[in-house]
């Protein structure tokens, strides 16, 4: 009877249950998160295929991708798709929160719609786009035809271009609803006095924007598009479901040539090391996430 | 006092009066790029709804495509009936559902660790946990492939549960620590004094107030989880394990004949609970978006 008590009293202190309650998220972390990433880094070295585990071969595999035109080609078009979906989620985003922070009737049903495109599952929206710019049914083709701005159906994931800007406009799609609500809490927490101080000395509407708005909206900035980039550079869903990487790999980024290589292809090596390259990226990345969430 | 307001409600009269000939300009102001984005980001959503609607003759040549000249349930019904998916549907949830619950779980009881118990290193692992964060599935997905197949999780269904909670974890534990975060000590101190114990403290008093933490976090997980393709896609091959994302891309695209009225019911039907959960909880989710870019 003591001896319980006496046990569950040292249960009780801070310390053994502090490790204690923190012993099944840090297994499942361990286990399946920081394991992989570290076996990711090991395998990126071996030569290992699909029921091989391969052979140390130290740099070779960054090598090979590296002298390849398709890894090359699909390093920049990441990097490029990243760029500007940032730009576009970045711009509409704020101008949308900048619409919503207006007084107007309908404010809660309009911001609860525009939220939509971010909630619903990626895939089934992304197979609902791929529809819309479908070759020979896309309705958006027959929109521009009636409208006279083309003369026959557009067939916007058949070329290289359209293909990728058809790909940044889906993600920007989905992406900019997250911008403008976290644009729209940053845009409430600026008080109203700056604005009417600013009124009072005369300043537009423009200058106002530049001087208050955009400058106190600086750190919510830096984590909307930190955060947002280190998805968007690893996005898979999107670009897998519309047109995994073609034509002729004119889309292809990071996750989807490494999908192929290794796991459609078996070369676990090569996908491993295709993989991780975005790693390079995401250290900058994260260091502005980790800095401005520290600065809060 | 009298000569005091007099002057007061001639401003308001004239605010109020300017405010009038303006509030059309005003209107237009909101309302018309307003609809713009409401075309651009419900189009797709809009697409779906006809598209399920719609005769299969309509799908393949229509005066107009935006209308639905000959309504029918055929497309429902050949999904429901034809394909596996119901059963895609139904793995779908109950991985959701689980993934949520025991990520929640142990969320909490891992926020609640780092906040309040304040133990040796309680710093280090949650910056850890936030590190865990911002590693995304797409570079972990190739060797946790090797370690799926070493633990003979291969092709099982609740094998999802365990590895959705390696995304869920990180975000969920984040979001719980700032709520715990604003929870006053004075509380459990009171508890302290009054001779409670640690377990009596967690139950009775953070628990009870930490259901609105619970809730966000809850339905984060359930439209993570629900959204969720990469690892399903990977680690799931039998028709029987699919969820509704992987079924429909790997079953329901033949070659290049593309069902659209099935793919198109399929996500409709699909993306609902999602849009439900959001619906029922549109508060949550907004203080949460804006919770993770501010204080």
């Amino acid at each position: 009877m003591i001896a319980r008590s006496r046990f569950l009293a040292r249960l009780d202190s801070p310390r053994v249950l502090g490790y204690l309650l923190i012993v099944p998220a840090a297994l499942i972390l361990l286990g399946l998160l920081a394991y992989p990433l570290v076996l990711g880094i090991w395998m990126s070295l071996t030569s290992a295929t699909l029921g091989k585990p391969g052979v140390f071969v130290g740099l070779q595999n960054y090598a090979t991708i590296l002298a390849d035109p398709i890894f090359r080609g699909a390093a920049a078009f990441s990097v490029f798709y990243t760029v500007c979906a940032e730009l576009g989620k970045l711009t509409l985003g704020l101008a949308l929160a900048l619409i919503l922070n207006q007084k107007f009737r309908g404010y809660r049903a309009a911001r609860s719609l525009m939220l939509l495109p971010w909630v619903a599952p990626t895939v089934l929206s992304a197979l609902a786009w791929l529809w819309l710019l479908d070759p020979q049914q896309s309705a958006l083709s027959w929109l521009l035809i009636k409208m006279h701005l083309r003369s026959e159906m557009v067939d916007f994931l058949g070329h290289p271009w359209s293909a990728r800007f058809s790909l940044i406009v889906v993600n920007i799609w989905r992406g900019l609803p997250y911008f403008a609500i976290g644009y729209l809490a940053g845009l409430q927490s600026i008080s109203k006095d700056l604005y009417e101080a600013a009124a009072i000395d005369g300043a537009s509407g423009w200058q106002a924007f530049r001087r208050i708005t955009w400058p106190l909206l600086m750190p919510i900035t830096t984590i909307l598009v930190a955060f947002s980039s280190i998805f968007t550079l690893t996005d898979f869903q999107l670009i897998w479901t519309i047109t995994k990487g073609g034509p002729t790999d004119a889309t292809q980024v990071f996750t989807t040539l490494a999908y192929q290589r290794a796991i459609s292809g078996g070369q676990l090596g090569e996908g491993a090391a295709i993989a991780i390259s975005p790693i390079v990226f995401m250290i900058v990345l994260a260091f502005f996430v980790v800095r401005a969430v520290r600065e809060r | 006092m009298a000569t005091k307001t007099a002057p007061n409600r001639n401003v308001t009269l004239t605010l109020r009066q300017a405010q009038g000939k303006g509030a059309f300009i005003r209107g237009l102001r909101v309302y018309v790029p307003l609809a713009v984005y409401g075309v651009f980001l419900l189009l797709p959503f809009y697409w779906m709804i006809i598209t399920t609607f719609k005769s299969r003759a309509e799908l393949l040549n229509t005066t107009n495509p935006f209308l639905i000249l000959h309504f029918t349930f055929q497309h429902v019904v050949d999904l429901l009936t034809t394909t596996a998916y119901l059963q895609w549907f139904a793995n779908t949830l109950f991985v959701s559902v689980a993934a949520t619950v025991v990520s929640v779980f142990v969320s909490y009881i891992t926020a609640y660790a780092i906040i309040r118990l304040r133990f040796p290193g309680s710093e280090v692992v949650s910056t850890a946990i936030f590190l865990c964060y911002i590693v995304p599935p797409a570079i972990l997905f190739i060797p946790l492939a090797s370690v799926i197949i070493q633990l003979h999780w291969f092709d099982q269904l609740w094998a999802l549960v365990p590895i959705y909670a390696t995304f869920l974890i990180p975000f969920c534990t984040w979001l719980l620590i700032g709520f715990l975060k604003g929870i006053p000590r004075e509380l459990e101190e009171a508890a302290r004094v009054d001779g409670a114990s640690n377990f009596a403290i967690i139950w009775r008093i953070i628990f009870p107030i930490s259901v609105p933490g619970l809730i966000s976090a809850a339905i984060f997980s359930f439209t993570l989880s629900w959204n969720e393709y990469l690892y399903a896609l990977v680690y799931m091959s039998s028709s029987g394990n699919k969820t509704v994302s992987v079924g429909m891309v790997t079953e329901l695209i033949r070659g290049d004949v593309f069902q659209w009225g099935q793919l198109m019911a399929g996500a409709l039907i699909g993306v609902l609970p999602a849009v439900l959960v959001y619906f029922f909880f549109v508060e949550y989710y907004v203080a949460g978006v804006s919770g993770s870019v501010k204080e």
